[in-house]
């Protein structure tokens, strides 16, 4: 039974006691405490259930490598599953609840998974749910679901923001204990910008609970002087609750700050992402002690034996009044000491080393405990918590040769050096024969982008596990017990028998067993990636920081090779589990994603615009009044247009200004037409190819002086179409004088567009918009209503038409106006659906519909807008491959359905024959579909094999449901061929 | 011109830090030869000099930045920024340059403060604690380009384009709100 | 997340600021030129295991493009320098070589 001290617990404020619940029971503990600690020191062991066989769990560790205890915490928006007792630290009111059971933590339905457990041997899945196939779907899968996961997801929004920043310094310090602030303090005092990073809330690591002396003091003295030393220093920046999460490429670091985890809803940001530049990360981050593979070490109350000693100094908690030691080193002997300290029992150290003779043995002995060498544990008694330990010889079979009784085990099997974020980018390790664990190695470090090392390990990170020798390593003095080695023992015992090995855990979170290890390298499982994978050995959230080493010391076992042949699996990011929020940081809401506004957006919002993203701008799709459908708003704008007079906001249209002597010869090599010899003031629609010969972009491009010319590009086109002309005046002609300026934003542009849109101009007046002083195709600059505006005579719709380009700070005023001054017109405002039927009714191409990055302009019957006369321009040398001059081409037309319905969008036409997969022929395919209301039926776009020469022929293109259309092949231009409409 | 409206009409928020959208402001786009003699002279009226690079030079109130190694941005009043692109672009006419009046297609806005630094440090890639007063950076805030520039010992300057100036408020108020302070 | 450092503005930029046109100093092939020749131009590239040469845009940054070479397996980058060139500078040849002195040049 763990309770807690009347005495001790240096990490705690006693007279601040905590209130929460567990399972809904109220608990208290104090300021200080984790909630682990508090559990446990309220009396608490069987804390949670395994994934696979819901055995009873209990706490293992207490830190970050804490597999067993994870629970959800918080309710309603504030619920968080899996979150890991030992890291949390204890505020008053916390809520927590044990997961993975039904109906109870105590009484558990699913534990029938533990009694016929030898039905779940390693690759369990991949054996079991190959056959039948319809079983996957329809049983294999709702199954496992159900049964999947560990906690409970929240339903409501998370109610709490989160935030990133960057930073940059010269040297980060991943951990504050002693190696990384006597590393911090060295940096500090060279000049360095230095930021250092402890993932707890304590600065100090292992050091003040296992005691030394660091140059004569105490290292909680130690620690202290130093904080306030680096305190002081403005090159220097503290953080705790910080963990270092990973180490990216070129010097890339990602810290994860729990700032408000302790405070809940205390309106800071709850967690803070660190995104940090640095110029050398010192991993300092310690060591994590190995757990002993023997049979019942799972049950709870058996314990990491620094994590039994941490309860008792850090928190004044007392596992169990009865601790049993297990070890294979010294190190775990002060465990022994401080169960002793605090006024328990050591019954028994059982030791699987054949001879104990270091210092801190002694020590233990001396004390009048009992020391076993050459003994392991056969098996520990207790289901539900630790009721004794069988005792057997370490190097046979488990034959029982005492039995002593006690509700804690302390075990240890030695430590291994925190090396992941060593290892995140390629920094390597090498295998310490005498430590038995892998290390950093110096000389192959991660790089940076100049090549140098990017990372540097040092104390118990670097292998110094001992305080003596990170204190040598860091030029200190240490005094403390020395250590004799340690034998590397991964099984208890050697030779466990197989009903042993059954229940001999390694990875805990995941239930994998050594027998699991050893069954799929029977299996012919010898890589270690392929073994982790298939026994998912590591692959909780835990991330194997209890069960790596000894899973792959199995593993080499089982295949008769030394541990470093067989190598670690890869340490990725990030180091323990960082939350969604921390990631997603402010994006979210209003915010998600920037959403480019034209300077009539809030107009158009007044008015219940449908929007139509196009790229990140936000455009009116149409402006439904009430009662209206959408189709209905569609139409009506059509009709208004075609009629009366309609009103687009184009600002969104590109506008990118060219200018300078060359800029006529570069125009002449971006377009296939001619554009150098366009007269100033005139207007001419342009296409561009990229060099595949594919067509890329369209507008009508304006020549505003001898030596400047204003492109208009698509909507979705201005940004993409401004990089591309300056990647080939930067890149290819940087001897070409002309400058480029993406004007797009400078201007709200309006569509005055209908049979009245002459009269609306006049109305506001100031330019005479005449056919005769402003020609269709031709520019006018002036001030219309007072708005300083350039007016193009171009038309997308095949009406009258003007474009207007008025200084976008002006551009609602003088939107409101035109509105207001075609009012008595019949103005309206259309949006981009009435666009789109209106330019299809006159047959015009739209880049994205008609082209998809693989038609050339020759396929659009654009041939009349490529040059002849010129010796090149861009795309030019593609469209000259035989490939582009095939008679067989799929190329555009117009197409109408026999009985006038609307065509499917994107449906194919099918012609005689499959291929060779089987599948139907086709001939051609539609690219824009619509209903006309102007000519009162479907029209479509497509493009058809050869299909210009193929007038009146009648397709089939097969369409939803099993029905055919039944489609005739026609001109393109459904609307005013001769366009008189717009030549007004 | 009295219909003008700046992207966000001089919208505030005040949190840790102040962020205001600066109104309506001029700007002038130079595209030239920066050691062309002409460009020094065209500039020698209004007192301003051609900034070295990533320098910012200011006169008579009005500021002129590096933005590239051919480009410069001249921020002035509103209402003199036609008239001052006009006059330049006649000065520089017998040289290959393009001056234009790009004053509507932005919106500026000042973080101020004597924590502005810790409200940019969550958007933009940058090294604020050793950005010099009057340098001129063009990096990303969150998702948008922004150029921007220490305007005071506790203010920043930036500009973004117009399109986007809801977003980049929405950023700016979100990353100075009380309880984000980072230090 | 990778750094280069833009030759025109002097700053080391972060790969979330530039935008990335693969490899560097194509020579372009137009009209009249072979199949093969505009064939390698637009499809044939070296796309080696070591030092690269490519081309980086310092889009959110002066919007200029500048070369730059890189190991293409460690992502160690021995030098940036402007687009306005036809082959790499010659000290960054030099320097590449004193590194990888197994390095069969760039061409």
């Amino acid at each position: 039974m763990s309770t807690r001290l009347a005495k001790g617990g240096r990490l705690l404020d006693r007279s601040k006691p905590l209130n929460f619940t567990f399972n809904g029971t109220p608990l208290r503990g104090f300021l200080g405490d984790t909630l682990a600690s508090a559990l446990l020191g309220s009396g608490k062991t069987l804390l949670g259930r395994s994934f696979k066989y819901h055995r009873p769990r209990g706490l293992v560790a207490s830190g970050v490598e804490e597999p067993n205890v994870l629970v959800n915490l918080g309710r309603n928006a504030r619920l968080e599953p899996d979150q890991r007792a030992t890291t949390t630290e204890l505020f008053e009111g916390a809520e927590a609840a044990s997961q993975n059971h039904w109906p109870s933590l105590e009484f558990d339905i699913g534990e029938i998974n533990d009694k016929i457990s030898k039905l779940f041997p390693a690759g369990f899945y991949y054996k079991t749910f190959m056959a039948p196939k319809w079983a996957w779907k329809h049983l294999f899968e709702p199954v496992i679901r159900q049964a999947a996961g560990l906690g409970a997801a929240p339903k409501e929004a998370d109610p709490d923001r989160y935030e990133q920043t960057y930073a940059f310094c010269d040297v980060l310090v991943a951990g504050g204990g002693v190696a990384g602030l006597a590393a911090a303090l060295a940096e500090a005092k060279a000049g360095k910008r230095v930021m250092v990073m402890e993932q707890t809330a304590f600065w100090g690591g292992r050091a003040p609970v296992d005691g030394g002396t660091i140059d004569g003091l105490a290292p909680d003295e130690w620690v202290r002087n130093a904080i306030e030393a680096l305190e002081k220093m403005e090159n220097v920046q503290l953080f705790t609750r910080t963990m270092v999460s990973g180490l990216y490429n070129h010097g890339y670091v990602i810290g994860y700050q729990r700032v408000a985890d302790h405070t809940p809803g205390d309106g800071r940001p709850r967690h803070r992402l660190w995104r940090i530049r640095a110029g050398l990360v010192i991993t300092a981050t310690g060591a994590l002690e190995r757990p002993l593979a023997f049979a019942g070490n799972d049950v709870p109350g058996v314990m990491l034996a620094s994590a039994v000693r941490d309860y008792l100094v850090n928190w004044a908690v007392s596992p169990g009044d009865r601790v049993v030691i297990v070890t294979n080193n010294d190190d775990a002997y002060r465990t022994a000491l401080a169960v002793l300290d605090a006024g328990l029992s050591v019954p028994v150290v059982i030791d699987a080393r054949d001879s104990v003779t270091g210092a801190l043995p002694m020590a233990v002995k001396a004390r009048g405990v009992r020391v076993l060498e050459g003994r392991g544990v056969a098996k520990v008694l207790g289901r539900k918590a630790v009721t004794g330990v069988e005792i057997c010889a370490q190097a046979g079979e488990g034959g029982v040769i005492e039995t002593v009784a006690c509700d804690c085990v302390a075990m240890s099997g030695g430590w291994s050096p925190v090396v992941h974020l060593f290892s995140h980018v390629g920094g390597k390790l090498i295998w310490d024969e005498a430590g038995a664990m892998f290390r950093p190695d110096a000389t192959r470090p991660p790089i940076k982008a100049d090549g140098t090392a990017l990372a540097r390990a040092v104390g118990a990170a670097n292998g110094a596990l001992t305080l003596d020798a990170l204190c040598a390593e860091a030029g200190l003095a240490a005094q403390v017990e020395p250590e004799a080695p340690l034998a590397p023992v991964w099984v208890m015992p050697a030779g466990a028998k197989e009903a042993l090995k059954f229940k001999a855990f390694l990875d805990y979170q995941n239930d994998v067993k050594v027998s699991d290890v050893q069954l799929a390298a029977r299996e012919g499982y010898t890589s270690v990636e392929h073994t982790k994978r298939y026994t998912t050995l590591g692959m909780a959230s835990d991330q194997g920081k209890l069960s790596n080493i000894n899973g792959l010391a199995i593993l080499s076992d089982a295949l008769g090779q030394a541990i470093p042949q067989t190598g670690t699996t890869t340490f990725r990011p990030p180091y323990t589990p960082i939350s969604f929020g921390a990631v997603a940081a402010e994006a979210k809401g209003e915010i998600f994603q920037p959403l480019r506004r034209t300077p009539m957006h809030g107009w158009h919002e007044a008015k219940g615009a449908h929007w139509e993203p196009v790229g990140l701008w936000r455009r009116p799709y149409c402006y439904p009044r009430s009662g209206e459908s959408h189709r209905d708003a569609v139409n009506r704008e059509i009709t208004n247009t075609r009629t009366n007079v309609g009103l687009l906001d184009a600002s969104t249209l590109g506008k990118i200004v060219v200018k300078g002597p060359d800029a006529g010869r570069f125009l002449d090599m971006l377009y296939t037409g001619m554009m150098s010899t366009l007269p100033v003031g005139k207007c001419r629609y342009g296409i561009m190819c990229n060099e595949n010969g594919f067509l890329m972009d369209d507008g009508v491009v304006v020549r505003l002086s001898e030596d400047s010319w204003l492109c208009h590009t698509t909507s979705g086109g201005a940004e993409h179409i401004h990089a591309w002309m300056e990647d080939w005046l930067q890149c290819e002609w940087w001897d070409w004088k002309v400058y480029t300026a993406n004007l797009t934003e400078q201007y709200a542009q309006v569509a005055v567009v209908g049979p009245k849109a002459r009269a609306v101009l006049e109305k506001l007046g100031g330019m005479d918009v005449s056919k005769e002083a402003l020609p269709f195709m031709s520019l006018a600059e002036g001030t219309l209503g007072g708005f300083p505006a350039r007016v193009f005579r171009i038309s997308f719709s095949g009406e009258l038409s003007y474009e207007i380009a008025v200084p976008a700070n002006m551009g609602l005023a003088f939107w409101e106006a035109l509105n207001a001054a075609g009012a008595e017109f019949g103005a309206m405002p259309y949006g981009t659906e009435a666009l789109h039927v209106m330019r299809a009714e006159k047959g015009f191409i739209m880049i994205g519909d008609e082209t998809d990055g693989t038609v050339i302009p020759q396929d659009l019957n654009l041939g009349w807008a490529i040059s002849k006369k010129k010796d090149d321009y861009l795309g030019k040398r593609a469209q000259a491959r035989v490939e582009m001059a095939r008679p067989d081409r799929w190329r555009l037309v117009g197409l109408e359905t026999i009985d006038g319905t609307v065509l499917p969008d994107g449906v194919y036409a099918v012609a005689e024959g499959h291929n060779a997969n089987g599948q139907r022929n086709t001939q051609g395919r539609v690219t824009s579909t619509y209903w006309s209301p102007t000519l009162k039926k479907g029209i479509a776009m497509g493009l058809v094999v050869n299909g210009p020469e193929r007038m009146g022929e009648v397709l089939d293109f097969p369409g939803d449901g099993g029905g055919v259309h039944k489609v005739k092949i026609v001109d393109p231009c459904f609307y005013d061929k001769e366009g008189e409409k717009a030549n007004v | 011109m009295s219909e003008a409206m700046s992207a966000l009409k001089g919208e505030t928020h005040t949190g840790f830090a102040t962020v205001a959208e600066a109104g309506l402001t001029g700007m002038v786009t130079i595209r030239a030869d920066l050691a062309d003699p002409a460009l020094a002279a065209a500039l020698a009226p209004l007192g301003l000099t051609v900034p070295a690079l990533r320098q910012v030079t200011a006169a008579g109130g009005r500021s002129l930045g590096w933005m590239s190694p051919d480009e410069l941005l001249l921020v002035c009043g509103y209402d003199e920024a036609p008239g001052l692109a006009a006059t330049l672009a006649t000065a520089l006419a017998e040289s290959h340059a393009l001056v234009v009046n790009v004053s509507d297609m932005r919106a500026r806005f000042t973080v101020s403060g004597a924590k502005a630094r810790e409200v940019m440090m969550k958007l933009c890639p940058l090294d604020f604690a050793t950005l010099p007063v009057m340098e001129m950076r063009r990096t990303r805030a969150a998702q948008v380009a922004v150029a921007l520039w220490r305007s005071g010992a506790d203010e920043i300057s930036l500009v973004c384009f117009r399109s986007v100036a809801t977003y980049v408020m929405g950023l700016l108020e979100v990353s100075s709100r009380r309880g984000g302070e980072i230090f | 997340m990778l750094t280069f450092t833009c030759p025109y503005c002097g700053v080391a930029a972060e790969e979330s600021e530039l935008t990335g046109g693969g490899e560097a100093h194509l020579k372009r092939f137009g009209p009249g030129s072979s199949d093969a020749e505009f064939e390698a131009y637009l499809f044939t590239r070296k796309n080696p295991k070591g030092v690269h040469f490519e081309r980086w845009r310092h889009a959110y940054g002066c919007g200029k493009w500048f070369l730059a070479a890189r190991d293409t397996n460690t992502l160690e980058v021995f030098g940036s320098y402007p687009a306005q060139t036809t082959e790499p500078p010659a000290d960054l040849i030099a320097a590449i070589k004193n590194k990888r002195p197994g390095w069969e040049g760039w061409k």
